[in-house]
């Protein structure tokens, strides 16, 4: 984990309520895809964790979604500005379970871990397929960084404006795949979860008091034990999980 | 060079800042971080006889200048507490340590702190019989001056190391219950835990926290924490540790001077896990600015 302050280098909008901010600061803390970021704001006591879309040797992209206070304050804010960060939290996704052939699924604001999280797997040499689920087609972003990256990405929404009329899941059931990765809303996973074939990895969000794991504020009880989301998570085995 | 030590029953603290319970686990998150011995000393997460899971999430809910917070003592239990995390406590920290002890029957008490009591790394047992969060018991003893003062004398008779107890806030006349407790044989009073509190999210109209109340902590609630440390101070002779939104060196001068001996600090370390860090290495520039040579002379100046 490391404590600093990240400069704003850009700060843009995507869709209605979906922003993108890229910071600039020490990203040697993070360590795989699906880690989180804790972000302190101005007049909230508490940070605010986002997960990390992409990171380099020198930046890092935050994608998010207005939602409340902290993220409404987000978005008004310019480049240039310096963000007191805690970087690097969480366990994130192990990719060395993947198979040549994984298929990554995420829905809504829970998409942007997928994206570091395809970017690893390709540089390891697997070739992972990709179901972006979104409600209609103002509210997508991010489909064009991943058809740079990736042969099959798959579009689904739910009011069929453009891909796959419908859920994640009505593609899922159709492909081949060696394992899955899948962040987003809790009736998406319930979905997932009484679709998909063999072992994968869900990547869960709870109300969390310190990020680091010291408030006990975010545990769960897990087949193998009380986790907490931040610190064992955020991302737990479809084995260890209690639905 | 300006003398930061404290003397809390008999031993010394290179300073008085100790990160409260609940915020600091059992260390090793934050040893990560920096190395944990420049503290006074820490006082564990609270521990209870038999393991905990806690409440339902959501447990945390942010708060103007603070914190909810329901997690319900969520704890491994004092056996595996012995077995497993002092032994893992003592790779990274060398001073003795204050052990949080939380019960839900007198007898619970007593097996909890008799155990931990012949623990070598435990310095002092500091008794929380305050939290707010769980539904049988917990609050009783807190807020009546006869059951706190029975829990003390059931503990005493088993123990030999000093015995702080941490007081509930949420009382008519907390001087009352201090000196119940000091006559019932305590060592020092901590003070003060959590508020009861409550968020409301307006846009699905329901409490935010699962258990709808919780303790609130966090800034908003130093003054509220001083008042009492005052109080108490003046109706007590054995020694007491201040806490209560204490976030910056000034502030651990402030509480001092209202009574404390030493100085927790709690919700800060969760916003800034460097904050303990950061107020003892501010705190000689802050003796400086207010012509503080040793700490000691300003306990209780304010009175």
């Amino acid at each position: 984990m490391t404590s600093a302050y990240y400069t704003v280098i850009s700060n843009e909008k995507l869709t209605e309520n979906v922003y993108k901010m890229v910071l600039g600061g020490d990203t040697s803390s993070i360590t795989a895809p699906g880690q989180f970021i804790n972000i302190k704001l101005e007049g909230l006591f508490l940070r605010r964790p986002i997960s990390i879309y992409d990171w380099d040797d020198k930046t890092l992209t935050i994608i998010y979604k207005v939602v409340g206070e902290g993220t409404e304050q987000m978005a008004g804010i310019k480049a240039g500005v310096s963000l007191d960060c805690l970087v690097g939290l969480g366990n994130g996704f192990d990719t060395s379970v993947s198979g040549e052939r994984p298929v990554l699924i995420g829905g809504g604001v829970g998409i942007p871990p997928m994206y570091g999280l395809a970017k690893k797997l390709i540089a390891e040499g697997k070739k992972p397929q990709v179901i972006l689920g979104f409600n209609k087609e103002s509210e997508i972003f991010a489909y064009n960084e991943f058809c740079a990256i990736c042969e099959d990405v798959y579009v689904t929404t739910v009011d069929g404006s453009v891909g796959t009329c419908g859920f994640v899941t009505d593609v899922l059931k159709n492909l081949d795949y060696t394992y899955f990765y899948t962040c987003g809303p809790m009736p998406m996973f319930r979905a997932i979860e009484a679709t998909a074939l063999g072992s994968g990895q869900f990547s869960f969000e709870e109300r969390m008091g310190c990020g680091f794991g010291a408030c006990m504020g975010c545990t769960c009880k897990t087949k193998y034990g009380n986790k907490r989301i931040c610190k064992d998570g955020p991302v737990l085995v479809r084995e260890e999980i209690i639905w | 060079m300006v003398d930061t030590k404290v003397n809390l029953s008999g031993i010394t603290l290179d300073n008085p800042i100790i990160p409260a319970s609940g915020t600091f686990g059992f260390g090793y998150e934050f040893a990560e971080l920096y190395d944990i011995n420049m503290l006074g000393t820490f006082s564990f997460k609270g521990t209870t006889k038999d393991a905990r899971f806690g409440n339902p999430t959501p447990r945390i809910a942010e708060c103007r200048e603070g914190m909810i917070n329901s997690v319900g003592l969520q704890n491994p239990g004092v056996h595996k507490v012995i077995e497993e995390e002092l032994p893992k406590l003592k790779q990274c920290f060398s001073k003795p340590v204050m052990a949080n002890v939380s019960g839900f029957s007198i007898d619970e008490y007593v097996y909890t702190c008799e155990l931990l009591d012949k623990e070598p790394q435990v310095g002092w047992l500091e008794v929380n019989i305050s939290c707010p969060n769980v539904h049988n018991g917990g609050m009783a003893f807190g807020t009546s001056a006869d059951n706190a003062a029975q829990v003390v004398k059931a503990i005493k008779a088993v123990t030999k190391k000093p015995l702080y107890v941490k007081l509930s806030p949420n009382v008519t006349d907390i001087a009352s219950i201090a000196v119940a407790c000091e006559e019932a044989g305590a060592d020092g009073i901590s003070l003060i835990n959590t508020l009861l509190g409550m968020k409301i999210d307006l846009k699905t109209k329901r409490c935010v926290v699962a258990n709808k109340m919780g303790g609130f902590s966090g800034r908003a609630i130093f003054p509220v924490a001083v008042r009492m440390v005052y109080q108490v101070y003046e109706a007590v002779k054995i020694p007491v540790i201040g806490m209560g939104g204490v976030a910056t060196a000034e502030d651990v001068i402030e509480m001092m001077l209202a009574g404390a001996t030493a100085v927790e600090v709690g919700a800060e370390n969760l916003v800034n896990p460097y904050a303990c860090r950061d107020i003892i290495n501010d705190l000689p520039r802050v003796m400086k600015k207010y012509g503080i040579n040793k700490l000691t002379d300003i306990i209780g100046g304010a009175h």
